[in-house]
């Protein structure tokens, strides 16, 4: 009896097996079909952008010249919110994971994820209503008294949308996705790890610098390369409260703009050649993204005999 | 987003073209007879009559649809708010029967339409007239006078705070603060920054150099933007000092611009931007019809009374149809948004202004040139 229970669970299990290898590379196959689809409808778009006239490109100086200012714009947004974004998420993680009482642990834990429940609209109208008029005196103290370093040149914007403004919002936005990855991560630390820097008297400080972070290093780099993903591709947000307009280095006057919320704001109208430069530009932040994430993957591997696999 | 849009273009011509094969199909060749217009009479329409064009016309054009579908049951309209250019191609490629347009055809597309709707081409009913404020906030103020060379400059950053010598020279009854001028334009591509740039373009042709376009110009360095008419009106409601230009409907309790029009300033009102319409010209060329109504607004116009800084939306119908159907139809629909009804319907939802008697009495007869092809 038991030998039939055996070889019965057995068929079944290879049946099962065959079911769900089936089911799993079906599911990675559909992801990378969904991509390259993605990826041949941008560039069969975009085409007609390359075709043109460089002098029909919108500024008349073609499309590099159109597509460097908002690529620039991005990447400055994108940086804000991440200088703004990781050492927050990481002091939040750790509070969470190492410090705070298990309770208040879990209570902060369901907030902070419940930020990155919140539609970007949101965010956006937030910041464009409370934020930015709010910041308004403090980008004038700024102008005024460090008006000599280049972004905080003066005047300051009277409305406060800023690419400031804007990287300050990204940053809320992107701090739930740093923060719920490294504080898994960092839960994820060896006890004994733990427990032998402690051991050798190392304060709590000393322990987490020596056991936790060495560990955790790598998923706090995926963690911040995720949060990097959404500050570049962030639409909504940055299409409310930033006050677009030409390249500029100050970041507390009005410009600058980033390429997604420039393709949300111009689509609507958009047609024709028009239509095309903004699709380009979609495929211009698709490779951004994809060379994040490409150089991300590269410093995890570099870094692979602290990963948790072996 | 573009994924969505693209499905709803695709399913839009789908639909068109399933009704259009079977109005084909259900119309026999002896069916030409001129069908007697009116505004309300027609209960016996039917069909599917499918647009695409401006985003500026949509929230009245979705007072049109709702009030034409009750008016006539046993037709719909399908309207789809895809951009003026994008409602033109649309036009002229024959995915849509009508398209709504912030500019009128230009030579080349008044060429194509002759290919698509018949030897007449195409024809232009204005339908949806907005008046464009210029509005401001200063608290206690609610009315100031500038001419047009002011606001260009106010916009260019050149005049920076509001007790600037231009300001005050034309407002001696007002008390003006030293507060610092923030002019707001749209972030996003729109008719709106089309028409009001085109009107400094003319108005204050010396100050305002560059040329029209629905996106503001590059090179001005100093404003503020931000999207959408609700995203200007509520950053300058936000910020003393701040000014910007919006669809009238939307300005609320913002102070607001009156304009040197002549030798006198107008403040903006539906009748004075009807005013400003009637008195443009009309455009006239080769393969445009008689009864056409595309027309350039005056807007350097002296007329008094008049208010130039304002928006006119087309529809643009064909002037032949392949079946009795469908003209019906698009009279009927046609009739039905000039009508007082369709025009006060409009206003209610969009807060534009109505044609002005002899506009609508023009567009009708317009409408009444659509025919069946032979």
């Amino acid at each position: 009896m038991s030998s039939k229970s055996i070889t019965g669970e057995g068929g079944a299990g290879r049946a099962g097996d065959k079911i769900f290898s089936g089911i799993t590379v079906t599911a990675g196959c559909l992801i990378l079909f969904v991509l390259f689809c993605v990826a041949v409808f941008l560039m069969w778009q975009a085409l007609p952008t390359f075709m043109a006239d460089p002098a029909d490109i919108s500024g008349g100086g073609g499309f590099g010249r159109y597509i460097l200012p908002l690529v620039i714009g991005t990447v400055i947004a994108a940086l804000i919110a991440l200088l703004i974004a990781t050492p927050v998420g990481i002091g939040v993680a750790l509070f969470i994971s190492h410090y705070a009482p298990r309770r208040l642990a879990q209570g902060l834990g369901y907030l902070v994820d419940l930020l990155a429940a919140i539609p970007s609209v949101v965010y956006g109208a937030w910041g464009m209503t409370v934020l930015a008029p709010a910041l308004v005196g403090p980008y004038n103290w700024l102008a005024e008294n460090a008006g000599w370093i280049p972004i905080f040149a003066g005047p300051a914007s009277q409305t406060g949308k800023t690419m400031l403004t804007a990287g300050i919002v990204l940053s809320v936005m992107v701090l739930p996705i740093i923060t719920s990855l490294t504080r898994e991560i960092f839960l994820q630390t060896p006890k004994l790890h733990e427990e032998a820097a402690l051991a050798m008297g190392a304060t709590r400080w000393e322990m987490i610098r020596m056991a936790v972070f060495p560990f955790a290093r790598p998923g706090v780099i995926s963690a911040v390369m995720l949060g990097l993903g959404r500050a570049l591709g962030e639409t909504m947000a940055v299409a409310l409260v930033l006050s677009s307009g030409g390249l500029i280095a100050s970041l507390i006057r009005p410009g600058n703009q980033t390429i997604a919320a420039e393709i949300a704001l111009n689509f609507p109208e958009a047609f024709g050649l028009r239509l095309s430069e903004l699709i380009a530009a979609g495929l211009v932040l698709f490779l951004i993204t994809l060379a994040v994430n490409v150089v991300a993957r590269w410093i995890i591997s570099r870094h692979k005999e602290f990963s948790g696999a072996n | 987003m573009v994924k969505v849009s693209n499905f709803g273009r695709t399913a839009s011509v789908l639909t068109v073209s399933a009704a259009v094969a079977l109005g084909l199909a259900a119309c026999g060749t002896d069916s030409a007879a001129p069908v007697p217009a009116g505004t309300g009479a027609e209960s016996s329409v039917t069909g599917t009559l499918s647009g695409a064009g401006a985003s500026s016309q949509d929230a009245a054009m979705q007072a049109w649809i709702a009030g034409f579908g009750a008016a006539n049951p046993q037709a719909s309209v399908q309207y789809s708010p895809d951009g003026s250019g994008a409602g033109r191609e649309a036009l002229l490629a024959g995915g849509v029967q009508f398209a709504g347009s912030d500019a009128y055809l230009d030579e080349e597309e008044t060429a194509a339409a002759v290919e698509v709707c018949g030897p007449d081409g195409a024809i232009h009913v204005p339908a949806y007239i907005s008046p464009i404020a210029v509005a401001f906030n200063l608290p206690g103020v609610t009315d100031l006078n500038l001419d047009a060379a002011t606001i260009a400059a106010i916009f260019r950053g050149e005049v920076t705070a509001w007790n600037d010598p231009a300001i005050t020279g034309q407002n001696e009854a007002v008390e003006l603060p030293d507060t610092a001028i923030t002019a707001v334009h749209r972030g996003d591509e729109s008719g709106t920054t089309k028409n009001f740039t085109e009107y400094l373009a003319e108005a204050a042709s010396e100050k305002w150099t560059d040329k029209a376009s629905g996106e503001w110009p590059a090179g001005l360095p100093n404003g503020e933007s931000a999207s959408g008419t609700g995203g200007v009106i509520s950053t300058v409601a936000s910020t003393e000092g701040g000014i910007t230009y919006a669809d009238a409907s939307a300005a609320g309790s913002l102070g607001k611009v009156s304009v040197l029009v002549g030798d006198t300033y107008v403040p903006f009102s539906a009748d004075a931007a009807a005013l400003a319409v009637e008195s443009s010209t009309a455009v006239t060329g080769e393969g445009r019809p008689e009864a056409d109504m595309a027309m350039d607004l005056d807007r350097d116009t002296a007329e008094s009374g008049a208010y130039p800084v304002v928006l006119v939306s087309y529809h643009v119908f064909c002037t032949s149809y392949g079946d009795q159907q469908t003209v019906d139809l698009v009279r009927a629909f046609g009739n039905y948004v000039v009508s007082d009804e369709g025009q006060a319907a409009a206003s209610d939802a969009a807060g534009s202004a109505a044609l002005s008697e002899s506009l609508r009495s023009r567009a009708q007869a317009a409408l009444e040139t659509i025919r069946v092809r032979s």
